[in-house]
């Protein structure tokens, strides 16, 4: 009898256990689902900071080399001196220069020569000089003992066949295989300078004979037959170069002519009458005792840069001065190497440049960002020769025992510096050292310059003129709200105000640049009169009210309504302020107050100015102080307030001394998250102001912010480039800066909500 | 007096006044938007004045005023302008004559002192045109193929005849282009893909290739028929045309296929305005926008900002409510917890743009870039995911939005009385069902609150946006016929983003400023109405566990 009943008691244990089992095993399931949820959620959050971080670090990498091989080419021709390296765009494939007129093409990660070729010189003639054009241009000349000259491009082909890719090298002769007559008397030419282009080709040139000669030949196009071209050939002796002379360039744009001695004697000439060049200036010693080492032009050929015996490296270019003179300038030094510098190679397209000493060691250095990368020894001996790749991935160097080194570069933003981003740079073609931001610009061979200093300035400037607005507005605002005011009243007026903060920023931000910023323009004098006639109209107001109306009338309006009351009249003040600015802009300022300041104050006006995004983000930013220093200040307990008031304090004095010492690190915290919110605002400040950023504390001016310059650049900032990390950067310090104001803010609060509770 | 400033009265009235200051602050605000969003959709009388401009010269002048300020006289001297009176400042109309094509501006600013013999003539007409903004002047003739088929008053009822016809086949026209076509070149294109992925995966099936062939003729051929259709309805679609006289007294000839809606302002009585009033305000949220965005609808901006917003919710609610759950309900409560809360609250703290730098690094070009890579080599160099699109702003909007919700959460799951989770273990329940049972169920309203705001933060955001997907003009919506119907990768057209755009970067910022009022309202409204839903739930959910508390 009791066997089914045990079984089924049996069977309904087992399932009872069972079903406790899977609800255990599902609760554990839940906790670990839950937890891994919870911090994967967290994590992921602690990712942005960490990504900011991933894409801004590589800025600060040092520059590192690596080598990949070293070979002799064959044959290494003895006695045979290399005059010149370079490589192709995709460093595959290196060119080597001879002194006897060789020239080899050869891979640079083996050294197999791919093609030889000899220089077509006349007989009974020999290379007595060589001079190389801007690296870009691919143009070598060789100067020649019958005073003659040859120019010579190397060029590559690039074709595909199979989907991989196959270069091509070989010489091209732009101006012909004839050598070019450069000094007329015939003397060997001892130093060679040469820049050329479609248009122009111009040589410099020292004779044995110790002259100095510049040629210049134009490319003119035939009337009839638009591929024939004819050469105009212009030359001159020009006068006034240092003696011994062992250094000659000529710039990217054939506009001057550098000449120097060993011993820092330089010279420049103006060639921009190609007829008739004319001695710029004259310096007697640019270094200070040492001896000029190497002296090479900069990637766009206004920089000059000039080692010397000490291992230092100096940059100069021309700034004008006050009378509008150019004068040869020194810029910057950079730290010293410690033996001679031998050799400065410079970038193609970056003001980046390298340098290598006579003790073996080489360095990497960025001009703008007066940053020296690397200094490290590349081998035991000391390079004769050095070529950067294009694009600045490769090296090839040759050392003095006739070794050919080729090496990996890993340098991909240069231009970074503490100092490039936060300090004053002196920026090419710029009179001072100044801050800029200027990220991109047409040409190639541009100097970005990427001050943050401006942006920062900018949305530091844009959050104090918001303060301006919202600080007094948020918080006296706060402080009636929580202590005077009725509180029927209160539970209409803090909904309505912090509905405001849940106003999109680009509404604001759209009225303010749309509607704001005309109307402020025409009434000008209204709104500087605004700031007088509000609180003495208010105060006069309430001196009537309070003093000179009947009890009779004024009990009826029960207490604490103050600020209903004031309604119509702020209303009217504001109108009457707005009504009279014409009269006001007739009697003060001859009718037009914005031509008034410009033409007597010199101040220049924008109408999108700091005023307008003051309001705008002042307003932004009124709900967010306002609601959380209310909480603070209606928080302080009640019975401090009864006990300073039953003490005989008015509710002023019980204000200022019981309640708002209570509150205050609240309203602190109210003010830095108000603060962390201006900072950060994006849409008000790129509608309401011109986003130039400049560096002007002028209320009548705008500005540019990290946040506006983030939404106007990003889109259009190559990925993983300087420009774009540089971007991430901006963000990151917007991040940190709202996090610090943020952080100090919270730390604050929860301090008060403590006391409040000890209290 | 010196005592009644001691007493700290006067403060108390400027504090006072302070709020008085900011509540008209939003006032005006709202107001202004409000007064000028709605004005955009009512029919203005159309004026027609003899005016004479500042050389001189006297012509008619017909349009309607859309805007009044008031200039210093000193300005509108320095101008040239000699002026009647001796004020100090004068109105000034901004009065849109229209006829962009005939007259080479929309706009122009008159004074009023200068307009003589004002009057609103019954019988002028406005037209809305697809091209070149409005028409104003007076229906002269209407013509089919060139030829007069109505003058004087049966021109009204002919040309109403004939719009109606031309509408309707403009309709057809836009079926066969946008949908039909649309989607043939959509399968189109999916063929190529297809074609390029066994290319690359090196398969030489024949079969598949001709498959695809296949296919590829007979879409041709559907292609080809369509096209025949269209070709067939165009001359319809142009034949008929009307002339008008705009405002210099030249006859000007608008085909019907251009024109949008014709309405006689002057003549029209409270209810005609009334029934046009809302037929604008329909055209407003269910069309195409018409000439670079300053016309016509906003419907794909809605459209994408509620597609959004609707996906965000999707990805931000189940991710905030277990960080919430792990915060309040299983993490030991300690340092770093606290550190985490502090962290969690910061976070709604940081710019919104730097959501938008990370969403574009890390989603678009990272996560997006590497998703192209495996998952859609055949559409390279083209980028799929690694392009904004709707789904990295949405994710970057849940990103945004994850603070708001975790806090708002965790309030609720603060407020659940504790005896209510003590009774429920008690009587036996795992802590899951406890929770899943009992306290989830009663902090649903938590959720709800900051869901809400969440959306209300997400639909007017904008700054990330600009970053990762927003566009001026989507050719098409995220969602629409064409497998597999939704379409994550798509840019999309968005209300803040539009208020930007056409406000900010349009060529005709005065022709589409009422536009972007009557946006703004929209967006103002929406957001509103979120935000007092929030408010309103979380006080009901106070009302509740203020009497189970008790």
């Amino acid at each position: 009898m009791a066997t089914p009943g045990n079984k089924s008691a049996a069977a309904s244990l087992t399932e009872t256990l069972l079903r406790q089992r899977t609800r255990i095993l599902k609760d554990i399931v839940a906790r670990y689902a839950i937890t891994i949820g919870g911090i994967g959620v967290i994590m992921a959050v602690v990712l942005i900071f960490f990504y900011l971080l991933f894409v801004v670090v590589p800025l600060f990498k040092p520059a590192s080399i690596e080598e990949v091989a070293s070979y002799q080419l064959t044959p290494p021709g003895i006695g045979d001196r290399t005059l010149h390296l370079a490589m192709e765009e995709q460093a595959e494939i290196g060119v080597r220069f001879t002194h006897s007129g060789l020239v080899q093409f050869f891979f640079t990660h083996s050294g197999a020569v791919i093609s030889e070729h000899s220089i077509p010189l006349p007989p009974d003639t020999t290379i007595t000089s060589f001079a190389s054009g801007a690296p870009h241009t691919a143009i070598v000349a060789f100067g020649l003992s019958d005073g003659s000259a040859i120019l010579v491009r190397h060029v590559y082909r690039v074709t595909f066949s199979n989907n991989k890719r196959v270069i091509t090298p070989r010489l091209d002769y732009p101006l012909g295989d004839d050598p070019l007559v450069i000094d007329t008397a015939s003397r060997p030419l001892r130093l060679l300078a040469i820049q050329s282009n479609e248009e122009q080709t111009s040589f410099g040139a020292v004779t044995e004979d110790n002259r100095l000669l510049f040629t210049h030949f134009a490319t003119e196009e035939s009337f009839l037959d638009e591929d024939e071209e004819t050469l105009v050939r212009t030359g001159t002796e020009l006068e006034g170069f240092p003696e011994n002379t062992r250094y000659l360039l000529i710039d990217e744009d054939q506009q001057h002519l550098y000449t120097a001695n060993k011993d820092g004697a330089l010279s420049i000439f103006n060639l921009s009458d190609k007829e008739q060049p004319d001695l710029d200036q004259r310096l007697p010693s640019v270094t200070e005792g040492a001896k000029i080492t190497a002296m090479k032009l900069l990637a766009g050929g206004i920089s000059l840069m000039i080692g010397n015996s000490d291992g230092r490296i100096s940059q100069w270019f021309p700034v004008r001065d006050e009378s509008g003179k150019f004068v040869f300038t020194r810029i910057r030094d950079f730290e010293a190497q410690e033996a001679p510098i031998t050799i400065l190679t410079p970038e193609f397209n970056r003001k980046g440049f390298l340098a290598a000493d006579s003790s073996g060691k080489l360095g990497v250095y960025h001009a703008t960002a007066h940053r020296t990368l690397m200094v490290e020894e590349v081998g035991k001996n000391s390079l004769n020769q050095l070529a950067i790749a294009p694009r600045a991935n490769a090296l090839l160097g040759e050392d003095s025992n006739g070794h050919i080194h080729f090496l990996r570069i890993e340098n991909e933003h240069p231009e970074i510096s503490f100092s490039s981003l936060w300090g004053k740079v002196w920026y090419e073609s710029y009179s001072e050292p100044e801050y800029i931001w200027q990220s991109s610009s047409a040409s190639d061979i541009f100097e970005p310059k990427l001050s943050l200093t401006p942006i920062t300035f900018g949305t530091l400037k844009a959050a104090f003129y918001a303060m301006l607005v919202a600080l007094p507005l948020a918080v006296l605002g706060a402080i009636f709200t929580a202590q005077f005011m009725a509180p029927r009243m209160r539970r209409i007026v803090k909904p309505t105000i912090e509905i405001m903060e849940a106003l999109p920023t680009v509404i604001i931000g759209f009225l303010a640049g749309l509607w704001l910023a005309p109307v402020l323009e025409t009434h000008l004098p209204g709104t500087f009169a605004l700031l007088v006639i509000m609180p003495v109209g208010i105060l006069l107001f309430a001196f009537v009210w309070t003093h000179l109306i009947p009890d009779a009338i004024r009990h009826k309006v029960p207490d604490s309504w103050e600020a209903a009351l004031l309604l119509p009249v702020v209303l009217f003040l504001g109108w009457f302020s707005f009504a009279i600015s014409p009269a006001l802009e007739n009697l003060l300022f001859d009718g037009n107050m914005v031509q008034w300041l410009t033409h007597e104050m010199g101040i220049s006006f924008d109408q999108r100015n700091s005023l307008v995004v003051g309001i705008a983000m002042g307003f932004a930013v009124i709900p967010t102080i306002f609601s959380m220093a209310e909480d603070a200040l209606f928080g302080v307990p009640k019975h401090l307030i009864r006990g300073s008031l039953a003490l005989g304090a008015t509710p002023w004095q019980t204000l200022t001394r019981v309640i708002l010492l209570t509150a205050s690190p609240g309203i602190f915290a109210a003010v830095m998250i108000g603060l962390g919110r201006a900072v950060g605002e994006t849409m008000i400040v790129l509608m309401a102001t011109g986003n130039t950023p400049i560096m002007d504390f002028s209320i009548f001016q705008g500005m540019r912010t990290l946040s506006a310059n983030i939404a106007v650049e990003m889109p259009e900032a190559e990925v993983a480039s300087t420009h774009y990390r540089v971007l991430f950067l901006a963000a990151l310090v917007l991040f940190v800066l709202t996090f610090i104001f943020n952080t100090l803010a919270e730390v604050v609060r929860q301090r008060l909500r403590k006391k409040y509770s000890s209290l | 007096m010196i005592k009644w400033f001691r007493s700290g009265s006067p403060w108390v009235w400027l504090s006072a006044a302070a709020v008085s200051i900011s509540i008209l602050l939003v006032v005006t605000l709202l107001g202004l938007i409000t007064a000028r969003g709605l004005v955009f959709f009512w029919p203005k009388d159309v004026l027609q004045a003899e005016y004479q401009d500042l050389a001189g010269n006297n012509y008619r002048l017909i349009g309607e005023i859309q805007d009044t300020e008031e200039v210093p006289a000193a300005r509108l001297r320095e101008s040239g302008i000699e002026l009647p009176g001796n004020e100090y400042s004068y109105t000034r109309y901004l009065i849109k004559t229209g006829n962009r094509d005939a007259l080479g501006m929309d706009f122009r600013l008159v004074l009023p002192d200068f307009l003589t013999n004002i009057e609103h003539p019954p019988e002028l007409m406005v037209v809305e045109r697809r091209e070149w903004g409005n028409l104003y002047g007076y229906l002269k003739e209407v013509k089919e193929n060139g030829q007069v088929v109505a003058e004087g008053e049966a021109a009204v009822t002919e040309l109403r005849k004939r719009l109606k016809r031309a509408l309707e086949l403009h309709g057809r026209i836009k079926h066969i282009e946008k949908d039909l076509i649309g989607a043939i070149n959509y399968k189109l294109e999916q063929l190529r893909l297809e074609e390029r992925r066994l290319e690359l995966d090196n398969n030489d099936d024949p079969a598949k290739r001709a498959a695809i062939t296949a296919q590829r003729a007979e879409l041709q051929i559907e292609y080809e028929a369509l096209q025949r259709q269209r070709n067939e309805l165009f001359p319809q679609f142009n034949r008929d045309s009307f002339s008008a006289e705009i405002m210099d007294g030249r006859i000007i000839e608008v085909p019907l296929s251009k024109v949008v809606r014709f309405y006689f302002p002057n003549a029209m009585g409270v209810g005609g305005k009334i029934s046009h009033y809302f037929s604008k305000l329909w055209e407003f949220v269910s069309d195409e926008p018409r000439e670079a965005n300053t016309e016509g609808g906003i419907f794909p901006a809605i459209f994408g900002t509620v597609m959004m917003v609707l996906l965000m919710s999707v990805l931000v609610t189940p991710a905030g409510v277990v960080a919430a759950v792990y915060l309040r309900e299983y993490a030991k409560q300690g340092f770093v917890v606290r550190l985490i809360r502090i962290a969690v609250n910061n976070l709604a703290g940081v710019p919104s743009i730097v959501y938008g730098v990370f969403g574009l690094g890390f989603f678009v070009y990272f996560l997006g870039g590497n998703i192209d890579a495996l998952f859609y080599p055949e559409a390279q160099p083209t980028p799929t995911f690694g392009t904004p699109g709707i789904l990295w702003s949405s994710i970057t909007l849940a990103l945004l939005t994850l603070p708001v919700v975790i806090v708002a959460t965790e309030e609720g799951l603060a407020r659940v009385p504790r005896s209510i989770r003590e009774g429920s273990l008690a009587l036996g329940a795992t802590k899951a069902e406890t929770l899943w049972r009992t306290v989830l169920p009663m902090a649903s309203p938590a959720m709800m609150t900051g869901l809400i705001l969440a959306v209300a933060r997400a639909a007017g955001e904008v700054a990330p946006l600009m970053l990762v997907g927003v566009v001026k003009l989507a050719p098409s919506l995220p969602l629409d016929g064409n497998a597999p119907y939704l379409h994550l990768d798509r840019k999309f057209m968005h209300l803040g983003f539009h208020i930007y755009d056409v406000g900010f970067q349009s060529p005709n910022v005065e022709a589409a400023r009422p536009l972007v009022y009557a946006t703004a309202l929209l967006l103002v409204v929406v957001i509103i109405v979120l935000n007092l839903a929030a408010i309103s739930i979380r006080n009901r959910l106070r009302e509740k566990y203020r009497s189970l508390e008790s």
